[in-house]
């Protein structure tokens, strides 16, 4: 893997909508919602779509055999990002689609006396399913807060971990905070315990390296499109013994091996959990977008993103009237930098914001509980990538400022 | 045709000056809403809320002897543009018949508050009218 600094200019031209040239100002801070794609991404895909389109696994003339090598070479290079082989990676629809999958396939073991422990960070998509569940199934949801500086509580983990436990679900890094969750921590205490353990890596996969050995994770979701990938595309990793232990979520054509009208029998590994004809250019354009993050290099866009993330808390921070929420700053934290302007509410200043060409999010960034516990509505998040440049930084204080001027906070 | 004569349908904006979307009218109307409280003994009323931005907004409406408003007011929290339409509502709505409440539209609003609304905000702008339609249609004394 690649070390040392990347070039923000090169980065930049790599992305069309970035390269873009005499359109008006377009400053992008919302790659935690969803990135922006580089070139080599489409071409892949497109690739596929003009060369050699068929369904996979199943055609025995030349397109649908390349098209089986693509998707599969896709699969290879995106279990290579994070350290894991390929029969178990299976390709969901992103993020949320995979921890679906694992809440409806686990708890199926889970009832009364049972307990699922979560972080109070999660976004709604490893909250709810868990949630909802436990409704039907009996068991219950326990939640780990927050200490005053905005980190995991660990030591409430500690003692909500015990023996009831049977999954540990958390997300890797807040999308609404940028709160970096000390998962090898959470991974120790959860396999004290024999409880599964979960991470949601959608803001962290593509960013930062993510190692599952390292992490010693049972299961890793993430979706493709937060990391220059393709949207409807996404990845589960789970452990082999893991996968092979639970029942499949979908039932449908590739999933299968051979059927009656009374019974079936499950196909291997990860196909058990694809139901359906894939999303094969997704799966192509998400290797693509792994080879291009492993080409930057992981370490070389977590430091770009460290630095770009210090230049925006120091500036945003410095604005008169302003609450910038999540972590101290000298705390490791993703790419995100959420705030409060005096009374504006964060659909005002995202408008504000977007008249100036800025794109950023404003609201609750699907963590409702979350944002309770702040006692606010929401906030306004830009969010960094491996593209963001000082100039995105400086269009987007000097229009925080200009709402102040208007709201004269 | 609406209620006030006017066909209006919701536009995307035109431009994206911000002086234009944050006119000193709509910040006016946000920071002193005209008509902000309730009525007791109100001929209708009803809360409607954005859950998805905690934008919410109560309408009271009281109805005269001739079956035309005599008084409407509001209570809410939010964002400027869903407490201005509310305040700009709370206006309009005056003298109006049940039928001509009814008849107001997303375009009305929208050029009351005469400024480039896009699709995201449209639910912004559009809350207290529907909390003022959806009062009058769970409300059926004439």
């Amino acid at each position: 893997m690649k070390s040392g600094k990347i070039d923000i200019k090169k980065v930049r031209r790599d992305f069309p909508m970035l390269a873009a040239k005499g359109r008006k100002p377009f400053f992008y801070l919302d790659s935690a919602a969803s990135s922006q794609t580089p070139a080599s991404v489409l071409k892949a895909m497109d690739g596929f779509y003009r060369k050699y389109r068929a369904n996979v696994h199943r055609g025995m003339y030349p397109a649908s055999e390349t098209a089986t090598a693509a998707y599969e070479d896709g699969r290879r290079r995106i279990a290579e990002l994070v350290n894991a082989a390929p029969d178990e990676i299976v390709l969901t629809r992103g993020a949320t689609e995979g921890l679906n999958l694992l809440a409806y396939t686990l708890s199926t073991r889970l009832g009364p006396g049972d307990e699922v422990v979560l972080t109070v960070m999660e976004h709604h998509s490893n909250l709810v399913p868990w949630q909802q569940l436990a409704k039907v199934r009996g068991f219950a949801v326990k939640f780990i807060g927050l200490t005053p500086e905005m980190t995991l509580d660990l030591e409430a983990a500690k003692k909500l971990i015990g023996p009831k436990t049977k999954v540990v679900s958390a997300m890797h890094i807040s999308n609404a905070l940028g709160t970096v969750v000390p998962v090898k921590e959470l991974a120790a205490l959860a396999h004290r315990h024999g409880a599964v353990f979960i991470v949601d890596g959608a803001q962290s996969v593509g960013h930062r390296p993510v190692d599952v050995k390292d992490l010693d994770c049972d299961f890793l979701a993430w979706s493709g499109h937060k990391m220059f990938g393709p949207t409807g595309i996404g990845a589960l990793y789970g452990k082999r013994e893991m996968l092979r232990g639970l029942p499949p979520f979908l039932y449908g054509g590739d999933m299968i091996l051979e059927v009656s009208l009374e019974d079936s029998v499950w196909n291997d590994l990860p196909w058990k959990f694809e139901a359906g004809t894939p999303n094969i250019a997704g799966g192509i354009g998400l290797g693509a977008a792994a080879d291009y993050v492993r080409g930057l290099g992981l370490e070389a866009i977590a430091a770009h993103e460290r630095e770009m993330t210090r230049y925006a808390l120091a500036k945003v921070s410095a604005i008169p009237g302003i609450r910038v929420f999540g972590p101290p700053a000298g705390t490791d934290r993703g790419g995100v930098v959420s705030f409060a302007l005096g009374d504006v509410h964060p659909h005002d200043m995202s408008t504000i914001l977007a008249s100036q060409g800025i794109c950023v999010r404003g609201g609750h960034h699907c963590a409702m509980p979350l944002m309770r516990l702040l006692g606010v509505n929401g906030t306004t998040r830009a969010s960094l990538s491996a593209y963001t440049d000082k100039a995105d930084i400086d269009a987007l204080v000097a229009a925080i400022k200009q709402a102040a001027k208007i709201f004269k906070v | 045709m609406t209620a006030n004569g006017r066909k209006k349908k919701p536009v995307a904006p035109a431009t994206r000056d911000i002086d234009i979307i944050y006119q000193e009218n709509i910040l006016d109307h946000y920071r002193r809403p005209r008509n902000f409280g309730r009525i007791a003994g109100a001929s209708a009323s009803r809360k409607e809320a954005n859950f998805s931005c905690g934008d919410d907004v109560e309408i009271f409406i009281l109805f005269g002897t001739d079956g035309r408003t005599k008084e409407v007011k509001f209570e809410g929290r939010g964002c400027a543009v869903s407490q201005a339409a509310a305040s700009l509502l709370t206006e309009q709505a005056i003298g109006l018949t049940r039928k001509q409440l009814a008849a107001l539209s997303a375009g009305d609003v929208v050029a009351w508050l005469g400024i480039p609304i896009g699709p995201s905000r449209l639910r912004c702008a559009t809350l207290a009218l529907k909390a003022l339609q959806n009062a009058l249609a769970g409300d059926d004394k004439v």
